[in-house]
């Protein structure tokens, strides 16, 4: 093995409630790209944070290099000074300043005194030309689109004596030929030497340019494997293991209880986008609970968002028993539908709301603004469901903000069933919230669907959709690459379809008679 | 990766490049607005060629009229790049102008004390309002208003009358006249009219330059675009956008108050209502000028054509005679809209090639 440049060794770290990192050694060699891979909260971007100085640790030690001294980085800048320069998903650079003024900010060549724009200006076309960009370096950098920007914010790094160049999630808003390009410069940095660490959710790109990898899970390692020891199905299965719960059994509705001559509640055909989501075919029927299964950034929010008009597909349709509607939000509540979105915090919550307030939100934007919900119809309502979903509040003028992650979960929750919905779109509902609540939600989605509504589940938890959902769609990279049907449906047999193409594995679980492709 | 192929056709090598970059991005606006008011001037040239609009003498008492808000809106400009905005600069001009006359007159103390406690009395109040907006991360309008609110107070405390300033040394300041030996024409008394510029028009542009090279050439003002465009990235970067903001107040403070002084060369006065409405002129003058609201984006030379549009403006309507003054604002609302909608057209046209 080549030489390390840095050896972190015993990394712990806590969050409030949480092993944020648990014993965590990682070992970065030159001349090699490492991909960082786990699920959210498996303790990456947190690892990643203590190496640049932008969290601190509590135990272990990092070492550049083959030096016995350990070294404490305090802030990104002393990281920086220390070769060791991150380049994120968002260009960190000022879209209003030229290419060579962001390749030099805070460091311009001067002559007495002033910024010397002559030198600048030379200085930068040498680093654009040493790894290939053709810009000018004069005009301001917004007008260069993202790929090229992230290759400067690259430049610019590596020209600052970087040794260590931490790639974090830079391919998410690119498109094919960008990703090349930038493949293309990764690859040669590597070969001159450098240390790369690179963060994505996209299983193909670490095995198109990564050489080793490093799973990490609920802030523990699972371990360091070279690329080629590495088959797709391990690594899914090193990243997501197995969740631990005995809880109690929640029973998925079995196929043969869903009429499916119905007709379905929603059905989605070709509905996607021409750059980002492939275009993907869903139908759902009244009494189903169909999951999303993939990885995090494999397209599962994206279909719900495109479902529930979020987001504004480009292409295909969505009809709702039977009828065409249009892609906004509000065509879409008043036609039925209801979204708990993923991030509670940014989009569930109006944090400063009361209960009641933050429940009764929906159903009075869905009756518009000027038929106000009387008062003593809005406590009813809230009380209803306070009663309903066993909310713990103090009363139901309490800011939500009080309430426990669990309960605001199901404030959320109450908000949409106050709409009446026919189909429910469930984003992470049980994230970050404890086992007890999480049983509850895992229930209640089951007995809404006994009742008759469509639900759309999503979870990264492959042991919570096996009891809720009968049906799953697999996504992989912003594509819906296949179905499974009930007793289809097992561990096994996802991981190895959210792996996808290699050495045919898969292909005896997609080639089952009841696993349908829904590829377009 | 294309690269340039040895037969690619380059227009005029360096030269063309050096200006084609300099006419990008939003210094296009500040082009627009030099031909903007050259248009608007030579408009007044041929409609009132009668009345000697485009004489020299014509020409200079726009700047002797202005030299205070020349000095403030480039100043203005600096805090507009930098993301945030002072509206207390007017309210401190009158306070600066009351502390002229107040303690020259009243007290006796030496012209020349006085600029520089004012100066010293510039920077304090820049260093209290950037320590509030830089470290206390409290909103600059917010700050400036305060600001704003302490400074018009501040005036009417040192006193409530109007005064007039008679000192001597402050008034040869005042009346220095630099001569030009062209330009002058004979007025209907067939008495010759030398074109001449105020001391104070001299300072003021040696101020304008002054900020113009700090945002050009130093590390500083490139910080200050770089803050104004991305705070978050400036911190990444490894600059510290908090102290910028601070060196950006304090900086102001002390241009707001040379720009105070120059203003009272000009009004040689204090009062409480000196001033009033004057920190919308020199935010208009920088939108004008091309700067954006938003930060990261403004010229400061750009800042002093905005001041020449506003005054030819006002220049049309006294001219004109038998327009009631407050048709200039009008026209000026006008102008602004103009170059708002423009802006807003040239973003999202820039926003859309990405």
């Amino acid at each position: 093995m080549a030489e390390p440049l840095i050896r972190m060794r015993g990394i712990t770290k806590h969050f409030p409630g949480v092993h944020a990192l648990d014993n965590v050694d990682f070992t970065l060699a030159a001349g090699e790209v490492h991909a960082l891979m786990g699920e959210n909260g498996a303790g990456k971007s947190t690892l990643v944070k203590v190496l640049t100085g932008a969290e601190a640790f509590e135990s272990g030690e990092v070492y550049l290099g083959q030096s016995p001294t350990p070294i404490v980085n305090r802030s990104p800048q002393e990281a920086q000074s220390r070769g060791i320069s991150t380049v994120y998903q968002e260009v960190n650079l000022c879209p209003n300043l030229s290419v060579a003024e962001n390749l030099f900010a805070g460091r311009q060549p001067r002559r007495a005194g002033f910024v010397n724009w002559g030198e600048m200006n030379r200085r930068a076309r040498a680093i654009t030309e040493s790894i290939g960009l053709d810009v000018d370096v004069q005009r301001p950098l917004g007008g260069y689109s993202i790929a090229m920007q992230q290759m400067i914010a690259i430049g610019r790094a590596i020209d600052i004596s970087a040794r260590v160049l931490i790639l974090d999630e830079p391919t998410s808003s690119l498109n094919e030929q960008e990703v090349a390009k930038l493949f293309a410069l990764v690859r040669s940095l590597r070969d001159r030497g450098l240390g790369i660490i690179f963060i994505t959710h996209f299983l193909e790109q670490v095995y198109e340019v990564c050489d080793t990898i490093t799973v990490l899970r609920n802030g523990r390692l699972v371990g360091q494997y070279a690329i080629a020891t590495m088959p797709r199905k391990d690594l899914v299965a090193a990243m997501l293991g197995r969740a631990f719960d005995d809880l109690a059994a929640v029973q998925r509705r079995s196929e043969e209880a869903i009429d499916q001559a119905s007709q379905p509640v929603i059905a989605a055909a070709g509905l996607g986008f021409r750059h980002g989501l492939s275009p993907f075919d869903l139908e759902i029927r009244a009494g189903e609970v169909v999951g999303l299964a993939g990885l995090l950034g494999s397209g599962r929010t994206e279909i719900a968002r495109a479902v529930y008009g979020a987001d504004d597909p480009e292409l295909g349709t969505l009809a709702v028993k039977g009828h065409k509607i249009g892609h906004s939000p509000l065509d879409s509540m008043r036609a039925g539908m209801a979204f708990c979105p993923e991030s509670r915090k940014d989009e569930g919550c109006v944090q400063d709301l009361s209960v009641r307030e933050n429940i009764v939100l929906a159903e009075q934007s869905k009756r518009g603004t000027f038929h106000l919900i009387p008062r003593a119809e809005q406590e009813k309502i809230a009380r209803a469901y306070v009663d309903l979903l066993q909310i713990k509040t103090a009363n139901l003028e309490t800011p939500i903000k009080q309430l426990s992650g669990g309960n605001q979960q199901k404030v959320i929750l109450a908000r949409w069933l106050a709409t009446n919905p026919d189909f429910l779109i469930l984003d992470e509902p049980t994230r970050g919230i404890d086992v007890g609540t999480k049983t509850e939600i895992q229930k209640l989605c089951v007995q809404l669907a006994e009742d008759g509504m469509a639900v759309l589940f999503i979870s990264s938890e492959i042991d919570e959709m096996l009891r809720t959902c009968n049906r799953l769609g697999i996504m992989r990279d912003l594509k819906k690459v296949g179905e499974l049907v009930g007793d289809e449906m097992s561990s096994a047999a996802i991981m190895s379809m959210i792996a996808g193409d290699e050495a045919g594995e898969h292909r005896s679980s997609e080639s089952a008679p009841t696993a349908k492709e829904s590829d377009v | 990766m294309s690269h340039h192929t040895d037969d690619t056709p380059r227009l005029g090598g360096g030269l063309w490049r050096g200006l084609r970059a300099r006419f990008y991005g939003n210094n296009f606006l500040v082009l627009i607005t030099v031909i903007l008011f050259v248009a608007i001037y030579l408009a007044g040239v041929i409609i009132y060629r009668n009345k000697n609009f485009g004489s020299l003498n014509s020409f200079f008492d726009m700047l002797n009229s202005n030299p205070g808000l020349i000095v403030i809106a480039a100043g203005m400009t600096m805090v507009l790049v930098s993301g945030g905005i002072d509206i207390s600069v007017g309210a401190q001009v009158a306070m600066y102008c009351m502390m002229f006359a107040f303690f020259m007159e009243n007290k006796g103390v030496n012209a020349y004390v006085m600029i520089v406690v004012v100066l010293v009395t510039g920077l304090v109040f820049g260093l209290v309002q950037g320590v509030l907006v830089a470290y206390f991360r409290i909103q600059p309008f917010i700050v400036t208003l305060a600001g704003m609110f302490f400074a018009r107070g501040m005036t009417a405390v040192i006193s409530p009358q109007t005064i007039d300033i008679t000192n001597k040394q402050f008034m040869n300041l005042a009346l220095f006249k630099i001569k030009f030996p062209f330009g002058g024409y004979t007025n209907a008394g067939g008495v010759y009219q030398t074109p001449f510029i105020y001391l104070s028009v001299v300072l003021a542009l040696v101020g304008l330059v002054a900020v113009y090279v700090i945002m050009t050439w130093t590390a500083f003002g490139r910080s200050v675009y770089a803050v104004g465009g991305s705070e978050q990235s400036a911190l990444l970067m490894g600059l510290n956008p908090k102290s910028v903001k601070l060196r950006v107040y304090v900086f102001n403070g002390l241009l707001t108050a040379y720009g105070g002084f120059l203003f009272c060369l000009f009004s040689t006065g204090g009062a409480v209502e000196k001033a009033q409405g004057f920190e919308m002129q020199a935010i208009a003058s920088s939108v004008i000028g091309g700067a954006l609201l938003t930060g990261g984006v403004g010229n400061v030379l750009g800042s002093f054509v905005g001041v020449l549009v506003q005054t030819t403006i006002v220049k049309f309507i006294n001219f004109n005679g038998t327009l009631a003054n407050g048709w200039s604002s009008i026209v000026l609302a006008a102008i602004m809209s103009f170059f708002i909608i423009l802006q807003s057209v040239f973003t999202r046209l820039r926003a859309r090639r990405e």
